[in-house]
């Protein structure tokens, strides 16, 4: 299947093209945000999030000049529905040398849809160091909040139903670079 | 996974998970707040009936990283002394509302009891019964010559491990050589005949009665305690016969490849079975076997309640 407009239970809603596009605006505002890319570290939550976070990190070095600090948080210790499944695998977690504190974290994640992972990552930050400040970078923001939590970037705003799916893939981590939607009545 | 009751029930992929958990949790180590809101609200009883620092303190703390309540429970001082049955026991315990509990009991298969007499609700996590099992203590040997010589991950193909000493009264030995084979790892054990216990040569593992020809083709060795509560016959002739044919001493040392390691359960006794040079000396790791039984212990403790429970199944 080569173009999802031909099944009509997924379509695809951004294409490569789209996504490094989304990349580079998000890291374009970033450092504009932040007046540069200094202090800044942009920390990944898994799976995708690591993938997006490493990409968005490429792209404001272009930018900036300078390399930017890149981690990975992963937040399932801190979920609130951890009672709701079996016990899960913990994915890993890497924060760059010189830890979070006084620094801006950047939370990287693929897609932005209850706003419970985003609150689990709060909570991990807190334990780990206080910074400066901390915003949120998300490839899809499909709406449906349950939390009062806004993210700062957003790579595109996707009016969803509940029942969909948004599927991100990331090279690196997928074959191909690609958002769809799948399931639902559309 | 519901209870870990002994090394031989896990499989490779259970196991690593263990271990996988484990190399992510050991990171809180290093933090400033040692502290996971994980199992807020959980609580995890320690029942030791056999006297022990190390295990329980070690529970005890992976617990409190991952926010349970813990309760310690020694059969010394509590009604247990006055002849109260561990059914009873157990009985009580759940009628408190334990979600887990880790046993230590002189009585080999007291925990798989524990488990499966339908006395308590929770997780049961062996800590050690008898001279039948000792799962945690293999995981985190385990995990710490994966650390060492497997770059931590995966599991333990190809590597050869040596198990010297009281192999008869050893729980560690018999948890270690069930779970080493498990994670592809070959081992001999190394021991006195009368500190073999009957039926070895059925285990998976090589059996051998000369330390100084397996030295010189390991890439760890494991130096068991000689259990002197345990030696209730002639086992062995003398301390120093045993120490001069069995115990590791600076010139043994010079006999294992320069990559090995050396591993000891603890607690040692210096000069017996272990000499404090090799004891002190940079190829012993026992200081970070106490660290990484932390790591193990919480990755174990997460997996049996960090997820849905059978109560919480039945609340749906």
């Amino acid at each position: 299947m080569d173009s999802g407009f031909t099944d009509s239970a997924r379509s695809v809603v951004l294409d490569a093209g789209d996504i490094g596009r989304a990349i580079r605006r998000i890291s374009h505002e970033i450092v504009e945000r932040n007046k540069g890319a200094a202090d800044l570290i942009l920390l990944g939550i898994p799976t995708r999030g690591v993938f997006l976070a490493d990409r968005i990190a490429a792209a404001i070095e272009q930018i900036d000049g300078e390399g930017v600090a890149v981690g990975a948080l992963d937040i399932t210790l801190y979920r609130d529905d951890l009672r709701l499944r079996p016990a899960r695998a913990l994915e890993s977690t890497a924060i760059p040398t010189g830890g979070i504190d006084d620094k801006v974290v950047v939370l990287v994640d693929d897609v932005l849809f209850s706003g419970r992972t985003v609150r689990a990552a709060l909570d991990a930050l807190n334990d780990i160091g206080r910074p400066r400040g901390v915003q949120l970078a998300a490839l899809v923001d499909r709406g449906h909040r349950e939390l009062p939590i806004r993210a700062d970037f957003v790579g595109k705003n996707l009016p969803t139903a509940l029942a969909e799916q948004v599927r991100v893939r990331l090279v690196g981590f997928d074959d191909i670079d690609e958002v769809t939607i799948e399931g639902g009545a559309r | 996974m519901r209870h870990l009751l002994s090394a031989g029930d896990l499989d490779v992929d259970a196991a690593c998970l263990i271990l996988d958990t484990a190399a992510q949790l050991a990171s809180v180590t290093d933090r400033s707040v040692k502290k996971l809101p994980t199992l807020r609200g959980r609580t995890v009883v320690n029942l030791f009936f056999e006297d022990s620092t190390r295990t329980r303190i070690s529970f005890e703390i992976a617990a409190k990283r991952l926010s349970a309540d813990v309760i310690n429970f020694a059969a010394k001082g509590s009604s247990v002394s006055k002849g109260e049955s561990l059914k009873d026991t157990a009985l009580t315990l759940e009628a408190m509302g334990a979600d887990a509990v880790v046993i230590r009991h002189s009585s080999s298969g007291a925990p798989h009891r524990l488990a499966t007499a339908g006395w308590i609700q929770g997780s049961v996590v062996n800590a050690g019964d008898g001279t039948h099992e000792h799962p945690t203590q293999a995981l985190l040997d385990a995990f710490t010559l994966r650390h060492h010589l497997r770059a931590g991950t995966g599991d333990l193909a190809g590597l050869r491990v040596a198990i010297v000493g009281d192999i008869l009264h050893s729980r560690v030995a018999r948890s270690n050589v069930l779970l080493l084979r498990t994670l592809g790892a070959q081992v001999t054990v190394i021991a006195p005949p009368t500190l073999l216990p009957y039926g070895v040569n059925d285990w998976p593992c090589a059996v051998s009665y000369d330390l100084d020809d397996v030295l010189p083709h390991v890439d760890a060795v494991m130096m068991l305690r000689v259990q002197a509560e345990r030696m209730h016959a002639a086992y062995i002739p003398s301390v120093n016969e045993y120490s001069r044919r069995y115990g590791l001493d600076i010139c043994r040392l010079g006999l294992l490849p320069p990559h090995a390691i050396v591993l000891h359960p603890g607690p040692m006794n210096r000069g017996m079975e272990i000499s404090a040079d090799v004891a002190d000396s940079a190829r012993a790791v026992m200081v970070e076997q106490v660290t990484n039984g932390v790591s193990i212990r919480m990755a174990v403790l997460y997996l049996l309640l960090g997820g849905m429970t059978d109560e919480d199944r039945k609340d749906l």
